[in-house]
């Protein structure tokens, strides 16, 4: 006879094929694997669903600030009163403003001003920016917000209005009362030779053309084609800001279906800077670092060259996404998470639990086993194959129900709103409006359709977990099959 | 051949210790055909026990030619288990998820045999007690007698020296009992086993060389 040596040790034997040991205990099998299945769906669920949420979170923020921008630089607003801009945004008007006709006079008056909130600082800053250690690209903008005022003026009236710096209230619209129209867009300066970074790099040509080197000091302007659509403008027509009139050249879209835009209106930053009356100043940078393990040194080193500069980065950016997107990615990171992790360790427990007691139920035929000189080693293989291979017909299916899964949320693609409304005062470009009610254009929330992607490693991990969890209950298992004495063992089915 | 010399089994039941053997010398030359009678609870499975491999004694020793069973350890006892001692128990204790070839097989695993030569000699086992056309049968698929062929083919298919049988008949009515019993002589003549059946049958007993009575664990020969 041969003795047990290791080689034969590894040769696969009849016992050691579950495959007939399963079949005739299918309800046990079925029920470890099927628990085994919904735990490892949910985990590739949460998972796919969670990469999803920060795919979505990167779409906003890349709608917002723009592709490739890493950082951005602004400063922080000025305390209401000490700026030039600060305080409640007058409308004065006097008899050069106004005709008068018919009994009434009719006036007019444009502003084009930095944002309420935002304050301006040196275009000499960028040259700084520019200097900085691993900064491959950087780009100035100053966001604007062009309001106009209309109004009819009955001729009653003794001087002109206070103040414009609400709608005016009560004001009768018919005879002998006044009318007033308030109209305001954003507008966004910014290099019209470098977009590469910034908000306009987010943006797809829909009509006419971008903005080149050429347009530098010309009275041309992008606009925003949904703004464009609101205010009845297209291509070739003009639009007036700060009351000179633009030719249109083109008009975009965000690259990411749903996202809002950053301004109304994109002009040559010299030409926004010459008609604000802000020469020389800019209210945001966009940086691109040299790769994402330099972000950290690079707003570092801005942070000291500008000391009076917020500088963020991407990540801090992201904590500004607001809304469902925002409760999505905290349901998905903890939530779901902490689901996935309970019911991953419920169904290994049931598992053990299920092996155990199968071992129990066994005791006879591992007794016998054992007395017919089975080793301790080879029962404990047994049972680590046969819940290995119910831990991967779980796991099988599993992966099975997890892809249904993910192409129901891929079907059905629920969407989220974000908005980036906590930083957006500082950081992005139009900011909340100076007055008269109208920053909601650019505060509107963005709406991101949520896909789930399935990954290869996704995959693997469920696998693997399905093997862990096999091969977990199955060492339980088979260490208290081996535990069993021969003797007593058939002794206990007398 | 067995030596046993001064075999004493205790167990500890809730305190109280019970002497399942007590004081047990004994030689069974190779090739007997003994039988062990006795009451219940007399002690006749621990003795078979001892016999098997499956136990050690509390005291004195159990040789089994030049192995001494009551020294070796758990893995040396399951090694001499596998290669040199058959079991038949009164439950048959088939793997009802295996076919009868497949559980005829689960004795040669241990003994690295190559995996067509296993399904060779489990179904040239079966043939010999007579099951040659039942090889994929599952147990439950079996009658009593026909199980309990499958268990005697499981326990020989090995060549061990010694079988060991704990009221095979116990299970099985009076006609298939006497086959079983013809079935057992049948082989232990053919291949010069050492044969040692557990019976309560005083008629199975009859067939036997040589007779043993344990009441409360002692030993007696019956003439
Ligand atoms: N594991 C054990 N723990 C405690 N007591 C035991 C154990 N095994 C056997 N005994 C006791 O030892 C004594 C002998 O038991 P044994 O099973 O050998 O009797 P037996 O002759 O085979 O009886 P039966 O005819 O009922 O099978 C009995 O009193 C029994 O209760
Ligand atoms: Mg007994």
């Amino acid at each position: 006879m041969v003795g047990t040596s290791s080689a034969p040790e590894l040769e696969i034997h009849v016992y050691d094929l579950p495959a007939p040991e399963l079949a005739g205990r299918r309800k046990q099998t079925a029920i470890v694997a099927i628990g085994m299945a919904l735990a490892i769906a949910l985990v590739i669920i949460v998972n796919s669903v969670s990469s999803g949420v920060r795919l979505a979170q990167a779409n906003v923020l890349a709608s917002v600030y723009g592709v490739g921008t890493d950082i951005t630089v602004n400063q922080t607003p000025a305390a209401p009163g000490e700026g030039e801009d600060a305080g409640p945004q007058r409308f004065d008007f006097d008899a050069a403003d106004g005709t008068t006709a018919d009994g009434t006079t009719s006036v007019s008056r444009t502003r084009l001003e930095a944002n309420r909130g935002t304050s301006t600082f040196a275009a000499t800053d960028l040259a700084t920016v520019g200097e900085v250690d691993n900064v491959t690209a950087a780009a100035a903008t100053l966001s604007l917000t062009n309001t106009t005022f209309d109004g009819a003026l009955p001729d009653r009236t003794i001087g002109p209005p206070a103040a414009g710096e609400a709608p005016p209230e009560g004001g009768p619209d018919g005879a002998g009362g006044s009318s007033f129209n308030v109209d305001s867009f954003t507008v966004l300066g910014l290099d019209p030779a470098d977009t590469a970074v910034g908000p306009l790099s987010a943006m797809t040509l829909t009509d006419g053309r971008t903005l080149g080197s050429a347009d530098a000091g010309a009275n041309v302007v992008v606009l925003d084609a949904a703004y464009a659509t609101t205010a009845t403008l297209a291509v070739g027509e003009t639009l007036a800001i700060a009351g000179t009139d633009f030719a249109i050249v083109g008009l975009v879209t965000s690259a990411s279906a749903d996202a809002a835009t950053a301004a109304n209106a994109y002009i040559p930053i010299d030409v926004a800077q010459a008609l604000s009356g802000l020469a020389g100043q800019v209210s945001d940078i966009y940086v691109q670092a040299a790769s994402s393990t330099d972000i950290a040194q690079v707003q570092a080193d801005i942070e000291a060259a500008l000391p009076d500069t917020t500088v963020k980065t991407q990540a801090e950016l992201a904590s500004s996404v607001s809304g469902s997107l925002a409760t999505a990615s905290d349901l998905a990171s903890n939530l779901g998470l902490w689901l996935s992790l309970i019911v991953l360790g419920a169904a290994f427990l049931i598992a053990i639990l299920f092996t155990i007691s199968g071992v129990t139920r066994r005791t006879r035929e591992f007794g016998t086993l054992k007395a017919i000189g089975w080793s301790n080693g080879r029962i404990v293989r047994q049972v680590a194959g046969e819940s290995l291979v119910q831990g991967l017909l779980g796991g099988a299916a599993g992966i099975a129900i997890g892809l249904v899964g993910i192409l129901l949320v891929n079907l059905v693609a629920p969407t989220l709103s974000a908005g980036a409304t906590a930083s957006a005062q500082a950081a992005s470009p139009g900011g909340p409006g100076a007055g008269f009610g109208q920053a909601a254009q650019v505060q509107a929330p963005v709406d991101i359709a949520l896909t789930a992607p399935v990954t290869v490693s996704v995959i693997l991990l469920a696998a693997g977990l399905a093997v862990l969890g096999g091969l977990l209950a199955g060492a339980i298992g088979g260490w208290r099959a081996s535990r069993l004495r021969p003797a007593e063992a058939l002794r206990s089915l007398a | 051949m067995y030596e046993l010399t001064n075999v004493t089994k205790k167990y500890q039941q809730g305190g109280r210790t019970v002497t399942a053997l007590d004081g047990v010398s004994l030689t069974i030359p190779d090739g007997q055909l003994v039988a062990i009678q006795g009451p219940t609870g007399g002690g006749k499975s621990t003795l078979l026990q001892m016999l098997g491999a499956l136990d050690r004694p509390t005291d004195g020793t159990v040789e089994l030619g030049l192995a001494n069973l009551s020294r070796l350890g758990d893995r040396k006892l399951g090694d001499i288990r596998a290669k040199e001692i058959g079991f038949v128990f009164q439950g048959f204790n088939l793997i009802p998820t295996l076919s009868a070839q497949e559980n005829v097989e689960t004795a040669l695993a241990p003994l690295g045999v190559t995996a067509s030569e296993r399904r060779e000699r489990a179904a040239a086992a079966l043939a010999s007690v007579g099951l040659g056309d039942r090889l994929t049968h599952l147990p439950a698929e079996l009658s009593g007698g026909q199980q309990q062929r499958v268990a005697i083919a499981r326990a020989l298919v090995k060549n061990p020296t010694v079988l060991l049988a704990d009221e095979p008949t116990g299970n099985l009515d009076e006609d298939t009992r006497d086959e079983i019993m013809d079935l057992l002589e049948g082989l232990w003549r053919a291949q010069g086993l050492t044969l040692v059946v557990v019976t309560h049958d005083t008629a199975v007993a009859a067939r036997a060389q040589r007779r043993l009575q344990i009441r409360d664990g002692v030993v007696r020969e019956v003439a």
